[in-house]
């Protein structure tokens, strides 16, 4: 009996919302009328990340916030600024994390150096071992 | 060479070790601070939510050291902000909100029930002031100095610990 009443009021709980009563900005769940302007839009917003799912980026995301930043992107986009002009904006407020698509910095160079240096290891590496085999 | 390379594989397992033992004893920070601390407030022109307060103008904030708290009626953590905004309030402090997404009965309701700290409140329907200020979540407040720069910025809600720090802070930033 007394599982039952906690299984009963278990069923009863309701989630606690943390989501607001108003319903999403126009623009983030429509697509903008004009098809290479939403082109640009949603290639810029798939290198944006959600701010608060953090592993998503805003295209992927139903989060409320993510709606907002794909609203503000497809507005921008609609009156003409350049992607570029908008990720500057947002790394402005949230710094680089907020794009997928880092920029050339100090921190960031072994990101981009890494690989090529590694390509060049590998290089040296397997001229070495192949010279060693026609020997 | 080759009785130093016998040794790499277990000097590669304890920088594993390391790395790993290292993230579980001191996890990241995964709070995404403001990149706009330390810059004037940006141009905000924000309608009032309220009939009976002003909303918000970014040029007049200026002229003495003030909050500005990023709120919401739907979030939690605000209501356990409240007392201690009240308390802010108490000593002087001229606190400025934010409503992200919100509607003015829910706001209305919610000052009733938590008290209402706040001389402006400033509509936010789709969360460009958010954005703007570089906020990513509900609640934060940013401490903004008598020039109208925001010289820090507050995630979560504010504690009563919390409050000694930002008054000491607010002193610094007339």
């Amino acid at each position: 009996m007394r599982r039952l009443a906690i299984l009963l009021a278990l069923l009863a709980a309701g989630p606690v919302l943390a989501d607001s009563n108003r319903p999403a900005a126009p623009l983030a769940y429509s697509q903008l009328p004009d098809a290479t302007q939403e082109a640009r839009a949603k290639a810029l917003m798939e290198t944006l990340r959600c701010l608060v799912c953090q592993g998503q980026s805003i295209a992927d995301s139903d989060a409320e916030m993510a709606g907002d930043m794909r609203a503000l992107v497809r507005e921008r986009i609609a009156k003409g600024e350049q992607p570029a002009a908008i990720r500057s904006y947002l790394i402005q407020r949230y710094g680089d994390y907020v794009t997928y698509d880092p920029p050339l910095s100090w921190v960031t160079a072994p990101l981009w150096i890494a690989p090529l240096l590694l390509l060049i290891i590998g290089l040296l590496l397997a001229r070495r071992l192949f010279r060693k085999g026609a020997e | 060479m080759r009785r130093l390379l016998i040794w790499a594989p277990l000097a590669l397992f304890a920088l594993v070790f390391a790395l790993v033992a290292g993230g579980l004893i001191k996890p990241a920070d995964r709070t995404i601070h403001s990149a706009m601390v330390g810059k004037p407030l940006p141009a905000l022109a924000m309608k009032p939510l309220l009939a009976t307060k002003p909303g918000i103008d970014s040029a007049a904030l200026k002229g003495k050291p003030r909050l500005l708290n990023v709120f919401a009626s739907w979030c939690i953590p605000c209501i356990a902000e409240a007392p201690q905004l009240l308390k802010l309030k108490q000593a002087g402090v001229e606190i400025d909100a934010i409503a992200v997404r919100d509607t003015p009965e829910a706001v209305q309701g919610f000052l009733q029930r938590n008290g209402d700290p706040y001389a402006r409140i400033g509509d936010d329907p789709t969360g460009k002031a958010q954005i703007a200020l570089g906020s990513s979540g509900v609640p934060e407040t940013f401490i903004v100095n008598s020039r109208g720069e925001i010289v820090d910025q507050h995630i979560g809600d504010i504690r009563a610990d919390d409050i000694p720090g930002i008054l000491a802070k607010l002193e610094a930033a007339k």
